[in-house]
């Protein structure tokens, strides 16, 4: 591979490591910084930066990968919408594997229930669009990121009068998690690694709280090891100097503002609500609903029977979403559950920290360097 | 516009159709005399000295035709090359299609066309068919089957058996053309200057085999990539295999696909380059000899085979960082239906 002067840039690595290592000598204490994005998660172990850090600095991942923070309450009524007659279900990939309390979306639809992957809400309204007589449900499950994009399939599907695309809202958003992680005190956080994308929609300034109510250091960064490492020696260098603000270190696309028109759309559809985070309870208005006037999109009223959520036993995937341990504590690591037969949902998509922490950290004796 | 021309039920019942479509398609796109006698079985002439080998393979690409192939061209590269890596001369081949009624026939002639223009580049002949067709909605267009019988020369071994620490690893060429090419099709990515690595590999194993280098092992890096088949060969071997980020050729075009559909180009699919082992102080030369091959253009040293310790993981992957991560086998099927 020929590598030009990139964002990935070994030199640019080997620099800002030196960098970060010589900031991170005028800690008087070893510090905590939390990812709350499942692609920094990614990105951060497929290019083994943890391995580049000082012993002061320890990256942990928090709940910034949607697949993993949604409930079994979710997925079970998925499964029941698919068993539900005249119905096709659509979801992106990463859902199909997640364990439900009784079964998953896989298998469901190997017994012969209607379920599609699709790379796009709008791939959902076409199925619609060509199955007038079915009932569409698109899985609706993200952040801020990924709702716009479920708006404006809604907006479409209105527009074109499609009146059987519907949508079931897992949406969540991402400040009122971090607040409440904040304010935990099982979770020891000394700064926040803020998401890129969801920044790129809410803009730098919906961060402002975490400097201004809880003194802590936060920065936007995007995904590339530079930025990471970037991000990871601001936030060092504010802990040193004892000088908390958010940063936006990413602002080759994110705004203070964010997209105006993109929460516009959303919030003709969506409005807050309280949801369940799995690991971290019910969190108030961290959840995004179809707002009333819409409620012939909201798949969640579908009269569907579901049965009472049951969350594997053993699994510590509410403690690994929480940062409060690192995958490898988890009885059932790498052990009975691993990405082929996952049991908790951080194992299943491919941003999920187990899964993250399984493929690129795993590295045994006599992998180690 | 007239309507196109459609496979029909009957097409696959042994009457009129079934012999209109070996007369006309079949017969004169694949010409060989084994074929032309349409017995119940070809009968081969005496094989050449050495051990036979027999391999057999499916094929349902999705989108069947794409830029580099079709399911004609690649379903004969295919099969081709499991028998080239084995260290085996292909001898001869079988082509089974099974069809969907309504298939247009058009699309048919090029599957036929992609599978004669394979065998010709190989100097193989496709010396048995069969066509079935199935009703419409019970299949996806067409699938194709195939067995490949070739000879592994006297004196000639290749195999996992032979892969010990100290052997260099190389690729002929950049990976992950293929999967990217029928992934970004699939997708209606656009993919300018993305094509597929489709090509049949017995004339460049060929040349790597008797050139004399201390070969231990090939293999083509289909389903699953890099990644799946140094996974398959460390297990078997019971060693640990390096592979250098900074090394592993990618096109551009391709890491783009990738990152978009969030897939890692060492574990997308190659139809046409070989992975290599070859005794540590080959690998310059065998570089070198294959960069002078039409197919083995881009043929780099990608990594090294070393002692496994007890618990440590098979494959790693040395980062642009100089860190190592662990790479593990696909646990779903992220590329579903690629050949």
């Amino acid at each position: 591979m020929t590598t030009p002067m990139t964002f990935g840039d070994p030199r640019a690595v080997s620099a800002l490591v030196g960098r970060v290592v010589r900031a991170a000598g005028k800690l008087t204490r070893r510090v905590t910084l939390m990812e709350v994005c499942g692609t920094h998660t990614h990105a951060i172990a497929a290019a083994g930066l943890r391995r580049l850090l000082p012993p002061t600095v320890r990256l942990i991942a928090g709940p910034g990968c949607p697949v993993c923070v949604t409930p079994v309450g979710y997925v079970d009524r998925a499964e029941a919408l698919a068993r539900r007659p005249g119905t096709i279900v659509t979801t992106f990939g990463d859902l199909m594997r997640v364990p439900s309390s009784r079964s998953s979306l896989e298998r469901v639809r190997a017994e012969g229930a209607d379920v599609r992957i699709v790379y796009s809400p709008r791939d959902a309204l076409q199925i619609a669009r060509e199955n007038p007589e079915k009932a569409v449900v698109f899985l609706g499950v993200g952040f801020e990121t990924t709702v716009p994009t479920v708006a404006g399939a809604l907006a479409e599907a209105e527009a074109d009068g499609v009146g059987n695309f519907m949508v079931l809202s897992g949406h969540k958003i991402m400040p009122p998690p971090m607040r409440a992680l904040a304010r935990d005190p099982e979770v020891q956080v000394d700064g926040y690694l803020l998401p890129g994308h969801v920044s790129v929609i809410v803009g730098s300034d919906a961060f402002a709280f975490v400097a201004e109510e809880f003194g802590l250091p936060a920065v936007v960064v995007g995904f590339t090891p530079t930025d990471v490492l970037r991000g990871v020696e601001t936030l060092v260098g504010c802990l040193a100097a004892g000088t908390p603000k958010v940063v936006n270190l990413y602002s080759r696309v994110v705004r203070p503002e964010g997209n105006t028109t993109a929460r516009e759309l959303v919030s003709r559809f969506f409005t807050t609500s309280d949801v369940e985070w799995r690991g971290l309870g019910t969190i108030p208005g961290s959840g995004l609903a179809p707002r009333p006037e819409y409620a012939h999109r909201d798949a969640g009223l579908l009269e569907v029977e579901v049965p009472e959520p049951v969350e594997p036993a053993g699994c510590r995937c509410g403690e690994v979403l929480k940062g409060a341990i690192d995958p490898p504590e988890c009885p059932l690591f790498a052990g009975a559950c691993t990405p082929s037969s996952p049991i908790g949902a951080c194992m299943v998509s491919s941003e999920g920290t187990c899964a993250a922490w399984y493929r690129h950290e795993r590295l045994a004796a006599g992998g180690a360097r | 516009m007239k309507d196109p021309e459609r496979i029909l039920l009957a097409h696959g019942g042994g009457g009129r159709l079934t012999q209109e479509l070996v007369r006309e398609l079949f017969l004169p796109a694949l010409a060989n005399p084994a074929l032309a006698t349409l017995s119940d079985s070809a009968l081969l002439e005496k094989l050449p000295p050495g051990r036979p080998a027999l391999t057999t393979d499916a094929f349902v690409v999705d989108p069947p035709v794409f830029p580099g192939g079709d399911l004609g061209y690649l379903s004969v590269c295919g099969t081709i090359n499991d028998l080239a890596v084995a260290g085996a001369r292909p001898v001869a081949l079988t082509w089974a299609l099974v069809l969907e009624e309504g298939l247009e026939i058009a699309l048919l002639e090029t599957f036929v066309r992609g599978a004669a223009r394979a065998a010709r580049e190989a100097g193989v002949s496709i010396v048995a068919g069969d066509t079935k067709v199935v009703p419409r909605g019970k299949g996806d267009r067409a699938y194709v089957v195939t067995a490949g019988l070739g000879v592994v020369p006297p004196g000639r071994d290749v195999g996992d058996h032979r892969v010990k620490p100290g052997d260099a690893i190389l690729v002929s060429g950049p990976l992950g053309d293929h999967g990217a090419t029928v992934m970004a099709c699939r997708h209606k990515l656009g993919g300018d200057g993305l094509r597929s690595d489709c090509a049949p590999l017995a004339g460049i194993a060929e040349l790597l085999l008797e050139s004399g280098a201390e070969v231990h092992a090939l293999h083509d890096p289909t389903r699953g990539g890099l990644a799946t088949t140094c996974h398959e060969v460390a297990s078997r071997a019971g060693v640990r295999i390096v592979l250098d980020q900074a090394s592993v050729p990618v096109r551009q075009e391709v890491r783009g696909v990738c990152e978009l559909l969030g897939l890692d180009p060492l574990y997308v699919a190659c139809e046409g380059r070989m992975v290599i082992w070859v005794a540590e102080g080959e690998a310059d030369g065998v570089e070198t000899l294959l960069n002078n091959h039409p197919l083995g253009k881009g043929t780099k040293r990608v990594g090294r085979v070393e002692q496994r310790a007890s618990g440590g993981a098979p494959v790693v992957l040395r980062t642009l960082y100089d860190t190592e991560r662990p790479l593990d086998l696909l646990a779903g099927s992220e590329l579903p239906r690629i050949c």
